[in-house]
């Protein structure tokens, strides 16, 4: 024996490694008994190579690194005898996966293992093959398996059956060579092969239509027959589970079944009878009973529609959901969710004790009650709803509250069409758990108050009430301040009083003290604080009498150290000091927003710095320069919780100032914006019929000029229609032309660019059209179009997109949310992509979110197929 | 289909795991914390499921043993239940009556023998006497083999004296 190898043996490792007290200890043994295996290894020892892999094993589950043992997991499976073949497969398993290309080389020796005289070895290689093989590997090794799918010994074709199912799985392709062998395991009567081959055929299913059609057609009455069988069968002892036989392959009919049944009324029809048998007959005092109570319930729901056994499922669900076994319950409130799609009515039945379960002490229970719950609220009963689930808010742990808090909002906003109800909610919500609201909500709930005009008295008055009583939530202090800020003068006066409220007295100063709280409170956060610094300048307005007390504040606030606060406390000073004529009209009440441009901007990469063109001071509508810049646009931002005021920010002050929307200003003005109507050239030649022949004029015209000279055409697009025609276009045009100018003469400026199909599925069209502006070809002016496929309204419709890092992105407001079916109508959205790296090719991921028949739907896709030179 | 197989000691020690999806080391021993964290938690009168990434995770805990075992969301959770006691129950006959300290001085023992039972992902066998004796035929096989190999050293010894 070599001085090096190691000599203990497995036994005395694994109780050294659990003698060791600390994990240095253990780190210690481990590496101790690493160096001695490596040089092991490297001795090619091979009477230890066994018990060092063993060793290897027992390190790597304890998470150790383990990779210079692969290569003999490799040598032990080449070598002759079984041990060495059982300990090498095994090592193998645990050591590699099916990412590591040193699997690559254990091919061959799987091959000639498959081939082997000895059962056992080909059991051993189809259980290596079976749980960690490669795309190429399945690819290699499939003959073999198909092979051995009629091997003499069913415990062999029980695991070439599952092994074939990773073979499917890696190599969807192989799928059909499957087929007929799979059927032929349903025949069998050992039930390890059933079970197996049943699953085969379900995952055969799942890869391809060819092999469900052929199992829907030949397999469904001999399925339904073995069912039968089994769930008449008398005791047996080798397969019986709690006085059930064979669950195990009871759940695996049944979920065969249900793919065989679904979409298809003639299966469906042939197994109704077997499901109704185990739906009554199936004893539920056990696990192993309910398991299959449970299976069948599903299979019932999902195969075509049979009244009766619908009501059967349901009651079941009913029984499931009163049981005491939590997991019983669990299982229901799951099954539960799929059934709402089915029969909400019966579902809603069972609202009450659902309502309960949200309130369960099990946090797994919670979360399956309150997304079924989540489905169940409707126009009727969401208002107790609501406030059932609000009352829980206080009590519920703090862990849940996230989530709770989340799905409260949304369903109070989707329902928010009483805006009274939803402000109402939305202060409780901001009360009890103001610290887990999502910034968007917050902004949404500004946005609405600030839409309410008539209830901006109410609104005031009862933030500052929960204000007084709870400054720990955040989101509340926030919404609090901002209010009082803007309203102030309503909170003190009394204004909008609704019967419902009870009076109260605020003073000037009470408001005051208010923000003040909120700005010296050592929680706030920066943007809270910034937003109270705001609300004081506003408050200086509203209250005269007050303004040298908010000065005193303000100047407090002078040497803060956060950069951003005293840059606000220094310049809002000033204005207290210098600026007093303009003050009142530089602190108005914030306009009204728009609503498409809200959720535009909700809904597309709200900048941080929105880069507009230049020249934006002179624009300004009562000649202050700086000081206010930074603050204003955060008004309408909500988001100050970033960098001091970029200076370039001060465009947007003036036009947020003004409620200008966004939208049209955002491309810069030298280059006018992008044409409204389809620049698609090609598409405006096809479509003469529809359009002005100016137009179409106007567009021949340019697929001409873009030929010749493009800059030619740049430098002129800002001329007239006549002014363009006799230079560029051929005589013809002008017989067009002589009409008179266009209205909507689209300009193309720089290169013409053919339009793409971003995305095509069988429900919606997205189309890009591209132009680029004079003097930046980095920047590239996209306007997709939606075009609805389908013959359902989209609503709610949103665009995302996201680009790789070399890219910059600008997404405008879309010219609407709501898209018409049949491709009646189609929503645009411009984008402005910068290439930093201009050459490279565009990619884009896009996203669209939209709702459909009440459903919400999400579409995905990656866009490779920019044209070059963008 | 089952995505992992884990063995958790009470005290958070991982005592077995199988993996039938790939995940790296540092996947694996991530995913090991983060469960662990998780189910060791859970008190005794909860239900044994735990949604987690999307898929959900079944446990039972047997004696100072977390089984668990990581499904995807339509998988059927009583099932699995099921299944896990089918594994403990073999254990349970192989070893008689299994202990912690069973599996971890013979942890290559418990891994041929969930590998008669789970096979990609899926249930093999449904019967506890065939996997016994599935395993009773190898394990003599290689007791075969061993002593064929002591008695032929032990010819080499004798011809070399």
């Amino acid at each position: 024996m070599n001085p090096f190898s190691s000599g203990t043996r497995l036994r005395d490792m694994i109780r050294a490694i659990r003698a060791c007290k600390t994990a240095a200890e253990e780190r210690a043994v481990v590496r101790k008994e690493c160096a001695a295996i490596r040089a092991s290894i490297n001795e090619d020892d091979q009477d230890y190579r066994h018990r060092n892999l063993a060793k290897l094993m027992f390190i790597q589950i304890l998470g150790y690194p383990t990779h210079f043992g692969q290569m003999e997991c490799l040598k032990l499976i080449a070598s002759a005898g079984f041990p060495e073949k059982r300990i090498g497969y095994l090592g193998l398993m645990l050591l590699l996966d099916e990412r590591q290309e040193v699997l690559m080389l254990v091919t061959n020796s799987l091959k000639q293992d498959l081939n082997h005289s000895n059962q056992y070895i080909v059991g051993l290689a189809l259980c290596a093959l079976g749980n960690i093989c490669s795309a190429e590997m399945a690819r290699d090794l499939s003959p073999e398996v198909e092979r051995l799918l009629q091997f003499r010994d069913p415990n062999i074709r029980k695991k070439a059956a599952l092994c074939s199912i990773r073979i499917i799985k890696k190599v969807p392709d192989l799928a059909e060579n499957f087929i007929n062998c799979a059927a032929s395991l349903l025949k069998e009567k050992h039930h390890g092969v059933l079970i197996t081959g049943v699953q085969l055929c379900a995952d055969l299913c799942k890869v391809s239509s060819e092999a469900l059609e052929y199992f829907r057609k030949k397999c469904t009455e001999g399925l339904v027959r073995t069912l039968r069988d089994i769930v008449n069968s008398p005791y047996s002892p080798e397969y019986d589970t709690s006085g059930i036989t064979d669950p195990y392959l009871h759940i695996r009919l049944l979920k065969l079944l249900r793919i065989l049944g679904q979409g298809d009324a003639d299966a469906s029809d042939r197994m109704t009878d077997i499901l109704a048998q185990v739906a009554t007959k199936t004893e539920s005092n056990k696990n192993a009973g309910n398991a299959i109570l449970y299976e069948c319930v599903e299979t019932i729901m999902s195969i075509e529609d049979d009244g009766g056994l619908r009501v059967l499922a349901i009651n079941i669900l009913g029984k499931f959901l009163s049981n005491r076994d939590n997991n019983i319950r669990y299982v229901a409130l799951n099954m539960l969710m799929r059934a709402t799609t089915l029969d909400a009515q019966a579902v809603q039945r069972h609202r009450a004790t659902i309502l309960d379960c949200v309130k369960d002490s099990d946090a797994s229970i919670r979360k399956r009650a309150l997304e079924l719950l989540y489905l169940l609220v409707n126009e009727n009963n969401v208002k107790p709803l609501i406030k059932e689930l609000i009352e829980y808010l206080e009590v519920s742990d703090q862990e849940f509250k996230g989530d709770l808090t989340a799905k409260i909002c949304s369903l109070v906003e989707k329902f928010s069409s009483e805006k009274i109800w939803y402000i109402d909610q939305m202060l409780k919500v901001l009360s009890e758990a103001g610290n887990f609201v999502k910034d968007e909500v917050w902004h949404a709930l500004i946005f609405v108050i600030s839409n309410a005009s008539d209830l901006h008295g109410y609104t005031v008055r009862a933030l500052y009430r929960a204000f007084l009583t709870s400054t720990e939530q955040e989101t509340l202090v926030r919404v609090a301040v901002w209010c009082i800020g803007e309203y102030g003068d309503m909170l003190v006066n009394n204004v909008g009083m609704l019967d419902i409220e009870d009076p109260i007295t605020v003073t000037e100063c009470d408001a005051v003290d208010a923000v003040e709280v909120a700005i010296k409170r050592h929680t706030s956060d920066l943007t809270t604080k910034a937003m109270a610094l705001i609300a004081l300048l506003k408050l200086s307005s509203r209250f005269p009498s007050s303004s040298e007390r908010i000065k005193g504040i303000i100047v407090q606030n002078k040497g803060n150290l956060v950069l951003e606060l005293q840059q606000r406390s220094i310049e809002f000073n000033r204005i207290l000091q210098k600026h007093q004529k303009i003050r009142s009209a530089l602190v108005e009440r914030m306009p009204v927003l728009d609503e498409a441009t809200f959720s535009g901007r909700r809904a597309g990469s709200l900048p941080t710095a929105i880069s507009t063109s230049s020249g934006a001071p002179s624009n300004l509508p009562n000649g202050i320069a700086k000081p206010a810049t930074a603050p204003i646009p955060d008004l309408l931002d909500l988001s100050s919780d970033d960098v001091p005021a970029p200076s370039s920010s001060g465009g947007d002050f003036p036009q947020d100032l003004l409620g200008v929307d966004l939208s049209p200003t955002l491309a810069p003005s030298g280059a006018g914006k992008p044409p409204k109507a389809s620049t698609d050239v090609l598409l405006d030649l096809l479509s003469i019929g529809t359009y002005l022949p100016v137009q179409t004029g106007s567009s021949a015209a340019d697929i001409l000029s873009s030929s010749q000279d493009d800059k030619a055409l740049a430098s002129l697009s800002s001329l007239s229609a006549n002014a363009t025609s006799p230079v560029n276009a051929a005589p013809m045009m002008d017989l067009l032309d002589g009409h008179g100018p266009g209205p909507q003469k689209p300009k193309e400026n720089g290169q013409a660019y053919q339009s793409l199909v971003a995305y095509e599925s069988s429900s919606l069209r997205v189309m890009f059209n591209f132009s680029k502006q004079p003097g930046s070809p980095q920047t590239t002016l996209i306007q997709a179009t939606f075009t609805n496929l389908s013959s359902n309204v989209y609503n709610d419709f949103l665009f995302q997109a996201a680009v790789p890092k070399f890219l910059q992105l600008h997404l405008d407001p879309a010219s609407s949310n709501t898209l018409p079916a049949s491709g009646d109508g189609s929503i645009t959205q411009n984008l402005k992509v910068t290439n930093s790296q201009h050459g490279k090719l565009l990619v884009m991921r896009v996203r669209i979110a939209y709702k459909t028949n009440n459903k919400d739907v999400l579409e995905e896709r990656q866009i490779n197929n920019f044209p070059q030179n963008l | 289909m089952i995505h992992f197989v884990l063995l958790i000691s009470r005290q958070g020690k991982v005592r077995l795991t199988k993996w039938y999806s790939p995940y790296s080391q540092k996947e694996r021993t991530k995913v090991i914390r983060e469960l662990g964290g998780v189910i060791l938690n859970r008190g005794p009168k909860l239900c044994n499921f735990v949604d987690w990434r999307g898929f959900k995770v079944v446990y039972k805990r047997y004696a100072s043993l977390y089984f668990c075992m990581c499904i995807d969301q339509d998988d059927n959770e009583l099932e699995v239940l099921e299944i896990i006691h089918h594994f403990v129950e073999i254990l349970d006959r192989y070893f008689g009556s299994v202990c912690e300290l069973d599996l971890i001085f013979n942890f290559h023992k418990a891994y041929y023998i969930l590998d008669e039972l789970l096979l990609a992902g899926e249930l093999q066998e449904s019967s506890k006497k065939t996997v016994a004796r599935l395993i009773a035929a190898q394990d003599s096989l290689v007791e075969t083999a061993k002593e064929q190999a002591s008695s032929i050293s032990n010819i080499i010894a004798q011809a070399t004296k």
